[in-house]
This record gives C-alpha cells, sequence and structure tokens, in this order.
C-alpha cells in the first residue's frame, strides 16, 4: 500500500479501516473459495447471519475459516439481523449475534417488504434507537431517503447504509440523485452503499459520486470466478476512490474543445 | 443442585412429570428442573457454539441456569454465512 491509500484511511467509531469494501459471505461455491475472495478483496469487514438452529448439532466451522482468511488483513466481522420485520426482532437478534460474534458491531436489517426486500423506515429506526441505547455500533441498511437517514443518526447510527438497489438484483445505483442529494446534506458522516451492485463499474461509481465504502455480496459470490470477480471490485473501488479525491471533470453541455486551435501553423480554406 | 427461577418454575404437577417445550417449532419432552444449559449441552453443542432465545427473549450464556418451563418455546441460533 502507498502513503496515499495509507493517508486516505476511514473510521467506524474508534476503529481506522484503509480498505473501503465491505464484502457478504453468502452463496460462495465452497469455502475455499469464500476464503480466497476474501483475501482477494482486501475487506477489512466481512458480513455474516445467523440463522435457527434446526439440525440436531451445530458446525460453525465455517466461522474459523473466515475468520483466518480475514486474519492476514485485520478484518472484522460485521453480523447482520436478516430476516427481521419488527424491531423488537431485530433487537433480540441483535443481541445473540454480539454474544455469539463477540463483537458490538451489528448490521441492522429490517425488512418491511418482502417483494423488494425494502427496509420498514419506523421499525429500523425504532431498533436502532434501542441497540444504540444498549451499546452495539449500528450499520443500518436503509433506503436514500434523507429524512429517514437524519432519523438514523438522531437515533444513534454513527454510519449510514443506503441501498443501491433491492438486494441481490445487481441494478447498479437506481436513484444516482437520491444518493448525490445525501451526500450532499451529510457531507460528515460515512455512507456505505450496501446491495444492488453487480458489476464493478457501480462500485466506481458510488466512490466517485463520494461514498465512503462499499458492501456488496451477489457480485462476486455469483460470478462464474468469485475470487478475480473481488479482486477487480478491489481495483474499482479504489480507482473510484482515487477519482474522487482527485476531482472528477464537472459535465458540459457542449463541446469543449480539447486541442488549442490558436497558433494552428496550417491553413485549411 | 438445580434451582427453579421463581418466573419461570413449572407448576408442581407438571414438574412431577416432567415438562414439554417447543424446541425449534418442534415439542420436546424434558425432565423437570432441565436449565437452558442443560439442554443446549443435551443437544450436543458447546455453550458458546450457539445463542438461545426463549419465548423470543434473547437469554444470556450467563443467564442459561433459568429452569424450562412448561411450553417455553426455546430457539437456538448458530452462525452462517450472510451478506
Amino acid at each position: 500500500m502507498n502513503k496515499g491509500a495509507a493517508a486516505d484511511s476511514w473510521m467506524v467509531g474508534d476503529v481506522t479501516l484503509a480498505s473501503r469494501f465491505l464484502l457478504g459471505t453468502a452463496g460462495y461455491p465452497s469455502p475455499q473459495v469464500l476464503a480466497d475472495a476474501i483475501a482477494a478483496s482486501g475487506a477489512q469487514i466481512v458480513t455474516v447471519g445467523l440463522k435457527r438452529q434446526l439440525a440436531a448439532a451445530g458446525d460453525n466451522s465455517f466461522v474459523e475459516i473466515i475468520r483466518a482468511a480475514m486474519a492476514t488483513h485485520g478484518a472484522r466481522l460485521l453480523p447482520n439481523t436478516a430476516g427481521c420485520t419488527t424491531a423488537r426482532e431485530a433487537v433480540q437478534l441483535a443481541h445473540m449475534a454480539r454474544e455469539l460474534y463477540d463483537t458490538p458491531w451489528i448490521k441492522l436489517e429490517v425488512v418491511g417488504d418482502e417483494y423488494t426486500l425494502q427496509p420498514d423506515p419506523v421499525e429500523l429506526v425504532e431498533a436502532a434507537r434501542q441497540l444504540a441505547r444498549d451499546g452495539f455500533t449500528v450499520f443500518p441498511y436503509c433506503t436514500d431517503d434523507l429524512v429517514t437517514c437524519k432519523r438514523l443518526l438522531d437515533a444513534g447510527c454513527p454510519l449510514l447504509m443506503p441501498w443501491g438497489a433491492p438486494i441481490g438484483s445487481g441494478q447498479g445505483l437506481v436513484n444516482p440523485f437520491a444518493l448525490r442529494l445525501l451526500r450532499e446534506r451529510l457531507p460528515d458522516v460515512p455512507l456505505i452503499i450496501d446491495a444492488g451492485i453487480g458489476a464493478p463499474s457501480h462500485a466506481a461509481q458510488a466512490m466517485e459520486m463520494g461514498y465512503d465504502a462499499v458492501l456488496l455480496n451477489s457480485a462476486v459470490s455469483q460470478a462464474s470466478d468469485p475470487v478475480r470477480m473481488a479482486g477487480a471490485f478491489r481495483q474499482a473501488i479504489e480507482a473510484g476512490r482515487t477519482a474522487y479525491r482527485a476531482g472528477v471533470m464537472a459535465k458540459q453541455d457542449f463541446a469543449v474543445a480539447t486541442t488549442p486551435v490558436t497558433g494552428n501553423p496550417f491553413l485549411i480554406n | 443442585m438445580k434451582s427453579f427461577d421463581k418466573s419461570t418454575s413449572a407448576p408442581v404437577e407438571a414438574s412431577a412429570k416432567g415438562v414439554t417445550i417447543q424446541l425449534d417449532d418442534q415439542p420436546k419432552h424434558v425432565p423437570a428442573g432441565t436449565t437452558l444449559a442443560e439442554l443446549v449441552a443435551a443437544l450436543g453443542h458447546a455453550p458458546q457454539a450457539v445463542s438461545t432465545a426463549v419465548n423470543g427473549a434473547f437469554v444470556a450464556r450467563t443467564a442459561r441456569d433459568r429452569v424450562l418451563a412448561e411450553g417455553d418455546t426455546v430457539l437456538l441460533f448458530q452462525p452462517i454465512v450472510g451478506g
């Protein structure tokens, strides 16, 4: 890592992070491919879940595989509350996750619509308030609605994770206007695009807009070569971030000549 | 020695015969006085391998000395991959 990259770290609470890539762990062809993808991604935050134990005996060996892959670059686990539809469910599951994974970080998901998996803003804010009060560092998966985002900050969330598009859809940033507005109105809040990313170009677009990080899963796990795709996203996120810092040129409505025309040695009639 | 939590202890008649709980949506008969910790162990789980909830509320590992009562709904959660 060069000096510029090191200086471009960001923070979650008092934790300093160099990578701006958050990677999900679901849907990989094998545990080894998952481990290799984590390593290739350089991600320092890796999401995991909880499920109800239905079999007679448990097996959490995959967690050890993930932890080993993460250890190479100091990554942390971020458990989620996937599947919850009420604040109460989410709060209970978050407490279980904190105990099981030994972390106060929680990716808060409270879904309000089964078809789109769109977050329920009312339940989400209520759950965030309770969890922040209980000492959690809440990563809320939310929509790009500015007012809901403000309420989540008021509830004690240190950052926001608006969707780019519905989970797993791979559509990219379907509402760039709202996402730009969020960035503009909340300049000091860490903003992470979560969900809907399908291609590295989508991630680069988010980073060029000034988003602090990108969280994705399916775009890597469902690729023909997940490990290679993890590397592609890593490069795209770094490129987008570098472009943002370099200052992307303003769009123009008309052509602006690139080559100087004065002093042209040729006269063409 | 088993100790009963007053708030969760089973009725006397149920205790004499054991109690029936709902474990992951299935009825399960356990000896009277069985604690949550004992149930977890009997199912073959190391204490730190699962998280537990009784009647929809999280029960911390340190509070699994709670005695299961007739009709309690017990859920166990384990790590899984996730996005």
